[in-house]
């Protein structure tokens, strides 16, 4: 069959929502563009461990140590299942820790922000997790099958999480002074940042249309933004918080909330890898990795000599 | 009374423990290990938090879990020496994991037993969760300790840097034995060579020597710690400290 007949075939399945399994026919940029997502995916997932896992040894309740690690336990096993629907499309999970490790590879920007308090724990849960969900909600219907179906768990994992972080707050919100106020600083510095998580606006993400054409893609990032917005206000009210945004008002028109200009300069900074923790998250990936070599070496060693031996037994 | 601080000792090792083993969430050598060895911690904590919330019943009044595990001053803590030592590297983790379960999986046998029905329950629940650690814990020091010549080196150091506080875990004091007289605790004698023979057999599969008998340190049951401990408590008792009162 020429390229062109596979290539029709190809997009007919996808357009009758048939999933693309790693044995069928895929186009070329198909199969990199799904490698590039699904390894930022999973570098996000462990990368994100950093920041939420700098809380953990000093949660302020042994429910919510427990709570916590075990949040940051799931988003490794996210990391997990990610990797593997990656590899089903002919890549090694070294290789993609590599990428991650030289700084080659990206990863969600979010992650490049620092939580200075508890509440910031909370409202990663609230809004960064929030927004993931957004995102990955519809992933679970992405035309690759091992990722829709890698997202379907992960999406569930999420949406717990996204409660416990918003039922953190919502302690706060009902506490001290102290805690309210540490509540309305965690929102106002998380709220834009959350904001760019679902990327350059429409105009500005040229590879859009064809993802969507895909169906890798299931809504535009400006879509997705809209949609987060309009349900985290009411979900800031019942917390009694303010969002950092003087513009953002109700729209009788579109039935949306209208929100103010985005700080595009901020970024792509942080994507460039001047957020204010780009280094020490790179740092801590590699330092777990290099320090981590030896015990791969002596489990690889031991695998082998144990291997001999049973087949000495055996002969 | 003594039933509280007895219970609160027994809660005292497996949060400083897990505590521990907190630290190495998202930093572990292979993401596999990462993961399991949180599933650790989470037992431990909630094994910790179990006996808590049970010493806080006891003490009565408006005394929480979090109260207890968050608020007593150092010497009050009277958690093994050894769940305190630093993490150093992977190996020395699963060493100092590996001495622990030992000893935890005999001594949850015979709290099993307790006269105290919900130190029984307690016990039952964990056993299972304990056999699995001391499983994983004697694998990883085999392999470690038999795997590369590099490897089987970071084993010695880690078994030279830990084995002085590994002779508290098989000596009873005096609450212990007052607790074994009204059958809170049975039979703590048949432990010292169920952990001997347990550490003997696991050692040897490992290649690694079993160290002579030597000086052995202790002071966690009386509560005079290693200058370890108090960076821990530190850590772990920020939040409580710096917002006296707040609910979480």
């Amino acid at each position: 069959m020429d390229i062109k007949s596979l290539q029709d075939r190809f997009q007919e399945k996808v357009d009758a929502e048939i999933k693309i399994e790693p044995r069928d026919w895929m186009p070329d940029d198909y199969r990199k563009t799904l490698i590039r997502q699904i390894s930022q995916h999973a570098h996000s997932e462990i990368v994100g461990m950093l920041p939420e896992g700098n809380w953990i040894t000093r949660a302020p309740s042994l429910r919510r140590k427990l709570g916590l690690l075990a949040k940051v336990q799931d988003e490794a096993g996210h990391g997990l299942y990610l990797y593997s629907a990656c590899e089903t499309l002919g890549v090694e999970r070294d290789d993609l820790f590599q990428q991650l490790n030289s700084g080659k590879a990206k990863y969600s920007s979010i992650f490049n922000y620092p939580t200075v308090t508890w509440a910031d724990i909370g409202t990663v849960g609230w809004l960064v997790d929030g927004a993931a969900i957004m995102n990955q909600v519809p992933l679970c219907r992405c035309s690759y099958g091992p990722y829709a179906r890698a997202m379907v768990r992960v999406c569930k994992e999420e949406s717990f999480h996204q409660r416990q972080g918003f039922e953190i707050l919502l302690t706060l919100s009902k506490g001290t002074e102290d805690q309210k106020a540490m509540l309305q600083d965690a929102v106002n510095r998380w709220w834009w940042p959350a904001l760019m998580m679902f990327g350059p606006n429409d105009a500005d993400s040229p590879h859009t249309a064809r993802s969507m054409n895909w169906k890798i893609k299931r809504f535009t990032n400006d879509e997705l933004r809209q949609k987060f917005v309009d349900v985290c206000v009411a979900q800031a009210e019942i917390l009694n918080v303010t969002l950092p945004d003087p513009d953002l008002k109700f729209n009788e028109e579109t039935g949306h909330y209208d929100f103010g200009a985005i700080d595009w300069d901020e970024f792509w900074a942080v994507v460039k890898g001047n957020g204010p923790c780009n280094k020490q998250r790179l740092v801590a990936r590699n330092k777990a990795h290099d320090e981590g070599a030896w015990v791969r070496e002596a489990a690889i060693a031991f695998a082998e000599k144990k291997k001999q031996r049973e087949m000495a037994v055996a002969s | 009374m003594k039933k509280f601080e007895y219970v609160l000792r027994l809660a005292d090792s497996p949060l400083i423990l897990g505590q521990r083993l907190c630290e190495w969430c998202g930093h572990g050598p292979i993401l596999e290990q990462d993961i399991a060895l949180s599933n650790i911690a989470l037992d431990l904590l909630g094994l910790s938090r179990n006996l808590f919330q049970y010493a806080a019943e006891l003490k009565g009044g408006n005394v929480t879990e979090d109260d207890l595990a968050f608020t007593r001053q150092e010497r009050e803590y009277q958690n093994f020496l050894i769940c305190e030592q630093e993490n150093g590297h992977w190996g020395k983790t699963l060493l100092r994991q590996f001495f622990f379960d030992v000893y935890q999986y005999y001594f949850l046998h015979a709290l099993k037993n307790s006269s105290d029905e919900r130190l029984a329950a307690i016990a039952l629940k964990s056993i299972k969760e304990v056999t699995y650690h001391m499983r994983y814990s004697s694998e990883w020091v085999i392999r470690l300790g038999d795997g590369t010549t590099e490897s089987h080196g970071k084993m010695l150091d880690a078994l030279e840097a830990l084995w002085p506080f590994t002779g508290e875990l098989t000596q009873f004091d005096e609450l212990d034995l007052e607790m074994e007289k009204i059958g809170v605790i049975k039979n703590l004698a048949q432990i010292p060579s169920q952990w001997t023979n347990k550490v003997i057999e696991i050692l040897g599969m490992a290649t690694l020597p079993i160290p002579e008998k030597g000086w052995m340190q202790k002071g966690g049951k009386s509560g005079v710690h290693t200058e370890a401990m108090g960076f821990i408590l530190a850590e772990m008792q920020y939040m409580q400290r710096a917002y006296p009162g707040a609910k979480w």
